[in-house]
């Protein structure tokens, strides 16, 4: 079998070579290089840009201000375009623009010919702002006389979306069960940034009147319409080539530089231009993952059931819509998803601008937030009528055959009750929730736990469609393509898996083209969603499928037999009944290219458009030890437990567990953007945003229940992005467990446990001592 | 103002033109075109431009051209034998899954470099804390840590 099983990364030996090119090392020699002045306020106006110092650098080629941008507003996230007016993504941004947003806002650029050069002179333009107050938080900036920060939503409110699942309201359902339990409560989640080791960069340059654009991206061909519509240049005159990149994790689901390039290239004659910014602008001036805070209430029965819940989601947009208000929609729906209310759920969601970095996608697109509140949720109603956390979650979860009232996604293949299940069992929870219950001493140790659901796909709320294309190399062996991009999670490779499966051939027969052009590159939507092995899988393997069938039929021509009579396995052409070679695929392959009778060059190409999606699910289990004098967590031990369909590489799925559950300790315990009172960043680099080490990277216990779910590919579904959900929630539900401390915001950070654990007299207010 | 830097890249002598204030890294990705050698914070947080200079791995970032005068400086382009097999450190990341956008691990691999040259071996914990100045994304360092214990590791 080529599906199931782990064979090596196909770009593996490339990467670990250094011959693996990315959108940097493709850099021509005599490029320009570009280097764009960053606001320095936070919310205001350019009044004037003086570039006279500036143009004084040696090298100095050319000051483009936003004066000279033009004034189209364009939408920037990587969603496939909505055909219906309603549902299209929000125009809100200029190339340059001034009107300052946020701190690090884009007003102007600088072309030189060197880096250094282009920095120097950005760093000489003068520039005059007429200043407002920054907006810092959504409750801030809907608050009547905040002032717009876009004149289309003069009260800063992006969207609103609310729905009621079930009977009457919540009120209703407090009045009429007076025995049940009440939560209130309000969960906070941070800003975190996702610090893709590659910087955000692009290159471009023209050829006649086209525009080639080189680009660190996950969304190629979206990205190509995205251009289009900045610059309003019809999209056959765009070319965007995405080579390998450097991780994205959502940030590059998103058009981050690219329409400014391929601007400037315009400007310069169609020379190269290459803009590649620095950390610190990543960290400010590309995405971010949305804080959101969510006011809770739940309202339960004694005996555990879940009776309603009420739920108000505010999401910080930032200073533009990027993928605005679908990340807290997609919370909301998660919320509702994940447990099942015996009389009702209310929710509410908003997305509101502030002036503070752009929210976009990021691993997880909503569901790390919202599975914080919704998991501590599940851990506070637990002590308060002193429930066991899995067996809450037993009687509560997502049910087996579950479709969502809304969108109709079915859960196909269930397996969450299983996970839980194995992970209780794995994990000893039993008896260690009872060992570490009623500790003393300044070291406790506990265990927590966390569940989560998640789609796969976009499917129905948008387009879910994908191509593949292969082509029979005259050795026998097959060249495909496929639109679905290599982004580190190790897509090449199922895709690969998939393919030789389909066509009997072994892996090592397929080549896959990693780069993607939109000149020839089959159409697909990109890195997002957990959906590439589930989508862009499935049209590979119906092109698969498709070119099996027509070797079979040129070879049933040569051989003078029945196609169905025949098959392909190992590497040859064999009687399917006997199993005897008849024609090695080497000597097929040259004789269908060469023949001089009947020359037939053998491919096959297939669009996929699905019209299904499909949920996975999966639990966390944590177990830590908690120093209260010093205020830190150590994680002992951590355990996921996944039910993503069957594994089309169990190696590379283990993998990606271990890069999810990092970024998700990470979303724990250490990660969070600050800023002043102004809105300043204040730790806009690596050193003080503290991304996990490999000292803080805990050793992950992957497990996993291989359900087949029908409607993937060799019964796959979502995985990229599940692992980096539960860990947050199952590390703070392990420090309540040790602690009896309930934190209700993220990072668990020694500054905010000390305070929690000053108000809980665990320890004494050493600050207020000292002080006095 | 252009220097002169004589130096050993990869194993060959290597005559360059640098300015005064240029950084190894950008010496070595666009002036000798060994783009293995990865930019991703220029100022010493990331480590993916690590490079040994005179068997030391150090961040090039923060390394001016022209103190490599009369240094030896190797880089993962010089790691591949002329056959163009993989190393034992290079196959151990391939066959562990070490490697997944790939953007940190040249940088990974010369630090491993230099523990491999030290004739030592580490225990795990000990290999956490070697490569901690590393910063990678994608794996959580679990498989880069299988990879360097298969080859530096204590059995």
């Amino acid at each position: 079998m080529s599906v199931h099983s782990s064979i090596p990364r196909v770009d593996a030996v490339a990467k670990v070579t250094g011959q693996a090119k990315y959108t940097a090392d493709l850099v021509p020699p005599n490029a320009l290089y570009a280097k764009i002045v960053h606001a320095t306020i936070t919310n205001g106006l350019v009044k004037r840009i003086d570039g006279a110092q500036a143009q004084q650098v040696p090298g100095f080629v050319k000051l483009v201000t936003c004066f000279d941008a033009p004034k189209t507003l364009f939408p920037t996230p990587g969603h496939p375009w909505s055909v219906e007016k309603a549902h299209q993504d929000v125009c809100d941004r200029r190339l340059l623009d001034e009107r300052v947003r946020l701190y690090g806002d884009n007003i102007a650029v600088v072309i030189a010919r060197t880096p250094l050069a282009a920095a120097k002179a950005a760093r000489l333009v003068r520039v005059e702002y007429e200043e407002y107050p920054p907006l810092l938080s959504p409750r801030q900036a809907l608050l009547p006389g905040a002032g717009a920060l876009h004149a289309q939503k003069p009260d800063n409110l992006l969207a609103r979306s609310s729905f009621t699942v079930g009977e009457g309201t919540y009120a209703d359902a407090v009045a009429s069960e007076p025995d049940c339990v009440e939560l209130v409560r309000t969960y906070d989640t941070q800003t975190v940034q996702h610090c893709h080791l590659e910087l955000a960069q692009s290159m471009a340059y023209m050829e006649g009147d086209r525009i080639v654009v080189v680009s660190s991206t996950q969304i190629p061909h979206i990205i190509r319409r995205i251009i289009g519509q900045a610059l309003s240049l019809p999209l056959g005159k765009i070319r965007v080539v995405k080579p390998y990149i450097g991780g994205g994790f959502g940030n590059k689901q998103d058009a981050l530089v690219e329409p400014l390039a391929a601007w400037l290239t315009t400007l310069v004659g169609g020379r190269c231009v290459f803009l590649e910014l620095t950390r610190e602008e990543t960290f400010t001036a590309t995405r971010v993952r949305h804080a959101i805070s969510f006011d809770i209430r739940a309202l339960v029965r004694r005996d555990g059931t879940l009776v309603a819940r009420k739920l108000t989601a505010y999401s910080s947009q930032g200073g533009y819509a990027s993928h605005g208000h679908s990340i807290v929609a997609n919370s909301a729906a998660v919320f509702k998803q994940l447990y099942h209310d015996q009389r009702v759920l209310e929710a509410d969601a908003l997305t509101v601008y502030t002036s503070l970095p752009t929210g976009g996608a990021m691993r997880g697109y909503g569901i790390p937030q919202i599975d914080f509140a919704a998991e501590c949720m599940a851990d506070d109603l637990c002590r308060m009528i002193g429930m066991d956390p899995v067996d809450f979650r037993l009687r509560n979860c997502t049910p087996e055959g579950y479709v969502d009232p809304h969108t109709g996604i079915t859960f196909h293949s269930y397996g969450m009750r299983e996970c839980l299940l194995k992970g209780r069992e794995a994990f000893g929870w039993d008896e260690k929730r009872r060992a570490f219950q009623h500790q003393t001493g300044p070291k406790r140790r506990g265990v927590g736990m966390a569940n989560f659901i998640y789609k796969t796909g976009v499917h129905p709320i948008s387009l879910e469609t994908a191509a593949a294309r292969l082509t029979l190399n005259q050795d026998g062996s097959v060249m495909l393509q496929s639109g679905a991009t290599e982004i580190g999670q190790g897509a090449d490779t199922v895709l690969t898996q998939m393919a030789a499966e389909a066509l009997g051939l072994s892996p090592e027969r397929v080549h896959i083209v990693s780069t993607q052009d939109t000149d020839f590159t089959p159409f697909d939507l990109g890195a997002y969603a957990s959906r590439q092995t589930y989508i862009s899988g499935m049209a590979v393997k119906r092109a698969a499928e498709a070119l099996r069938r027509r070797i079979l039929d040129y070879a049933a021509g040569l051989l003078g037999r029945e196609a169905q009579s025949l098959d392909i396995r190992g590497d040859a052409v064999v009687d399917a009944s006997s199993g005897e070679t008849l024609r090695s695929m080497t000597d097929l392959a040259m004789e269908a290219q060469y023949s001089l009778q009947n020359a037939a060059h053998l491919s096959a190409e297939y669009t996929y458009h699905c019209k299904d999606n499909t949920f996975s699910s999966g639990a966390c289990f944590a177990q830590v030890e908690v120093d209260i004098p010093l205020c830190k967590v150590k994680i002992e031990r951590i355990l996921i437990v996944h039910d993503s369909g069957r594994l089309i590489n169990p190696q590379l799925a283990a993998a990606q567990a271990h890069g999810g559950v990092s970024m998700g300790v990470g979303y724990a315990l250490y990660e969070e953007m600050l800023f002043d009172g102004k809105g300043k960043p204040l730790n806009d680099n690596l050193l003080d945003y503290k991304l996990p080490t490999s000292m803080d990277s805990p050793d992950v216990e992957t497990l996993f229940v291989e359900l087949d779910d029908p409607t993937g590919p060799y019964g796959n579904k979502a995985l990229g992005e599940p692992p980096a959900i539960p860990p947050a929630p199952a590390i703070r539900n392990a420090v309540l467990h040790a602690t009896g401390v309930a934190v209700d915001s993220l990072p668990l950070s020694p500054q905010k446990l000390y305070e929690h654990f000053v108000k809980a007299g665990l320890m004494r207010d050493i600050a207020k001592e000292v002080d006095a | 103002m252009y220097n002169t830097l004589n130096m050993t890249v990869n194993g060959q002598p290597v005559c360059v033109a640098v300015e005064e204030g240029e950084a190894l890294l950008d010496t070595l990705r666009d002036r000798l075109g060994l783009t293995s050698v990865k930019r991703g914070c220029e100022v010493g947080e990331c480590g993916a431009c690590t490079v040994l200079i005179d068997g030391r791995a150090v961040d090039s970032c923060l390394y001016l051209s022209l103190w490599a005068e009369g240094r030896s400086v190797l880089t993962v382009e010089g790691l591949r034998t002329d056959t163009g097999e993989l190393t034992p450190l290079q196959q151990a990341f391939v066959d562990e899954a070490a490697v997944q956008c790939g953007f940190c691990t040249p940088g990974i691999i010369m630090s491993a470099v230099e523990l491999l040259e030290s004739g030592r071996t580490y225990t795990r914990d000990e290999l956490r804390k070697l490569i901690s100045g590393h910063l990678c994304r994608c794996t959580g360092y679990e498989n880069i840590l299988n990879a360097l214990e298969r080859v530096v590791g204590k059995r």
